[in-house]
């Protein structure tokens, strides 16, 4: 039914947007909290930076992260030396600008469920002698656990999507960096193959259609759970 | 033995105002009551004081200190951060987590760490105190008003505090249920020696429960006195509220009368004759007298439906002009007062120093006016 092609395509794009997601979550997490319960000063431009992403043209997102994590670039060059990961033109690079530019979405969403919960409710949890862990891991976690995996499922399809800040980061390398997105604009480069743009499209919209269906599903079993 | 001593102003310093202009809460008071009960309007400051003990409220200058151990104190710069106060704390909308059972919700802090003061207190017994046992499995937001409350005060209990603060516990329940609330937090008192810090702005509840009042008027503390004292104090009635006013006498029953359901209570200045209430003789009860309840008379009345008549003499006539004055009763040693109209006053020519009758309906002493102490 499908080639061993199309295949390997959509076996990179899932893999690229697991990671992505994978590796976001608990800053994400981190930023939320941030935004959701303490006051600091910069708090508004720490919010505008998180949000940046949403905003910028991905292109300058792809530009900025060449500078920056490529083989020369002021983090890329240590992460290479000290570590041996290396993100220039390779999968972890398409990984990396799928989860920068769904970042703004995840928090967003993470942000907007622990908000909904009653800091009351943490304060019981103290005076019952929990620690700032325990009440964030057995009260406010679990209660908005129905946004963060909103948030986690909207930064997947979104990773599915990335496009721009990809191709000029990681550029267009068939088996290595070029996912779903940059495989289509790939064929619309050459004449007649029209067909195999429609089924990669296609493929296209059942990913992301399972994405938006999986998010409901899980919505609701853990809304169910909470009782509410 | 509690201490506190705190001073916490609200709002922006920045904007050039200064800091005396802004609304600050200024509390000073200690007490080794069992239940101290912060009373006052809404507004006046009472809830920022019990968070300032429980620490969700960082006051600005000041110290806590409850049993002999420091739990906030800016000189040396203490400042336990909430869970190691060992301080419980009973809300006013009951605050479970509406994600856990009712078990989970009351073992929560049953194995805190710090603070605690130790002594253990047994799930079994606090569960059939509250009369919760059938409630267990069920998931906390499927409970009612008055079921959640008795959770929560559970789920405070099984914390081991050293001191159980309550802010305006019964507020969010109607009145079968602040009653039947009321009796249990009396009974929790008693049964596990707990001492509480009970907020709230309701005479009746507090003039039952409490054995010290601490009143707070615009962010100050008013006055800070026995329970009997601040009642029965004429200077606080603007605070007390003249609507709700009335006696407190320290009574015990005496006898039940099975026939009629009536009980006896004694006191120094007679006995009063109430609906039945189920409590042992010599059960010690704090009866609440309201002024607009006691009738005057100057001969014995005939043919009456009214079960208690005292008799007295009449003390200090608080006449301020209006509709209304107020007559206070000596009964042996005791006072009650007697809310009538000016013109009753003038017609019966009630003079301070004459003998007179008070008479109050038995029904009027119903269970709310009623406080047990064990």
């Amino acid at each position: 039914m499908l080639s061993t092609e199309e295949i390997s395509i959509i076996a990179l794009s899932l893999r690229v947007a697991a990671a992505s997601v994978m590796f976001s979550v608990p800053l994400a997490l981190a930023c939320a909290m941030l935004l959701a319960r303490a006051t600091f000063p910069g708090r508004t431009l720490f919010d505008a930076i998180v949000h940046l992403p949403l905003v910028l043209p991905p292109v300058v997102i792809g530009y900025f992260l060449l500078v920056l994590f490529g083989k020369n670039g002021a983090i890329g060059s240590v992460l290479d030396q000290w570590f041996g990961v290396t993100f220039a033109f390779r999968w972890t690079g398409a990984a990396l600008a799928a989860a920068v530019m769904g970042f703004p979405l995840m928090v967003r969403a993470m942000r907007l469920s622990l908000e909904a919960v009653p800091s009351k409710l943490e304060w019981a949890a103290r005076t019952l002698g929990a620690s700032r862990w325990r009440v964030f891991l057995t009260v406010t976690l679990p209660l908005a656990l129905p946004g963060v995996a909103v948030g986690v499922l909207l930064a997947f399809a979104r990773s599915l999507g990335e496009f721009g800040a990809t191709i000029t980061f990681v550029s267009n390398i068939p088996g290595e960096t070029q996912t779903l997105p940059l495989a289509i604009y790939t064929l619309t480069q050459s004449p007649g193959a029209d067909g195999a743009i429609m089924r990669l499209c296609a493929l296209s919209i059942l990913l992301s259609l399972a994405a938006l269906a999986a998010s409901e599903w899980i919505n609701r079993r853990l809304q169910k759970r909470l009782g509410a | 033995m509690i201490e506190v001593d705190i001073i916490k102003r609200f709002g922006a310093t920045r904007t050039g105002q200064s800091k005396a202009a802004l609304p600050s809460i200024e509390a000073r008071f200690s007490s080794d009551a069992r239940v101290l009960a912060l009373f006052g309007r809404s507004g006046s400051g009472k809830s920022t004081v019990v968070n300032a003990i429980a620490g969700l409220v960082k006051a600005d200058r000041g110290r806590v200190v409850v049993d002999g151990e420091t739990l906030f104190d800016t000189d040396r710069g203490v400042n336990l951060p909430v869970e190691e106060r060992g301080v419980g704390y009973v809300f006013q909308e009951g605050l479970l987590f509406p994600h856990m059972s009712v078990r989970q919700n009351l073992l929560y802090g049953a194995n805190r760490s710090a603070g605690g003061t130790g002594t253990s207190i047994a799930f079994d017994a606090v569960v059939q105190l509250l009369g919760i046992d059938a409630l267990l499995e069920r998931s906390a937001p499927t409970l009612s008003g008055g079921e959640k409350q008795r959770v929560a005060i559970g789920r405070a209990l099984l914390s081991k505090p050293r001191l159980l603060l309550m802010d305006e516990p019964l507020a969010s329940l109607d009145t079968g249920r602040r009653s039947e609330i009321l009796r249990l937090i009396e009974r929790v008192r008693d049964e596990f020696g707990v001492n509480i810090v009970y907020v709230s702005h309701s005479i009746g509840e507090v003039s039952r429960l409490a054995d010290v009042v601490v009143v707070m008027n615009d962010g100050k503390v008013v006055a800070c006195d026995a329970t009997e004292t601040i009642f029965n104090r004429a200077d606080l009635r603007p605070y007390t509220g003249r609507f709700e006013g009335g006696a407190l006498i320290e009574a015990h029953a005496v006898r039940h009368d099975m026939k009629y359901f009536l009980t006896t209570f004694k006191f120094d200045g007679g006995e009063l004759v109430a609906p039945g209430v189920d409590t042992p003789i010599g059960a010690r009860v704090r009866i609440r007298i309201r002024a607009r309840d006691v009738t005057l008379a100057t001969a014995r009345p005939q043919g009456l439906s009214i079960r208690n008549v005292l008799e007295g003499t009449i003390g200090p006539i608080d006449d301020r002009g209006g509709a209304i004055v107020e007559v206070h009763v000596q009964l042996a040693g005791r006072e009650l007062l007697s809310r009538i109209s000016r013109q009753a006053l003038d017609e019966m020519g009630l003079q301070t120093g004459q003998p007179v009758f008070a008479l109050i309906k038995a029904i009027a002493l119903d269970k709310r006016s009623l406080g047990f102490t064990a």
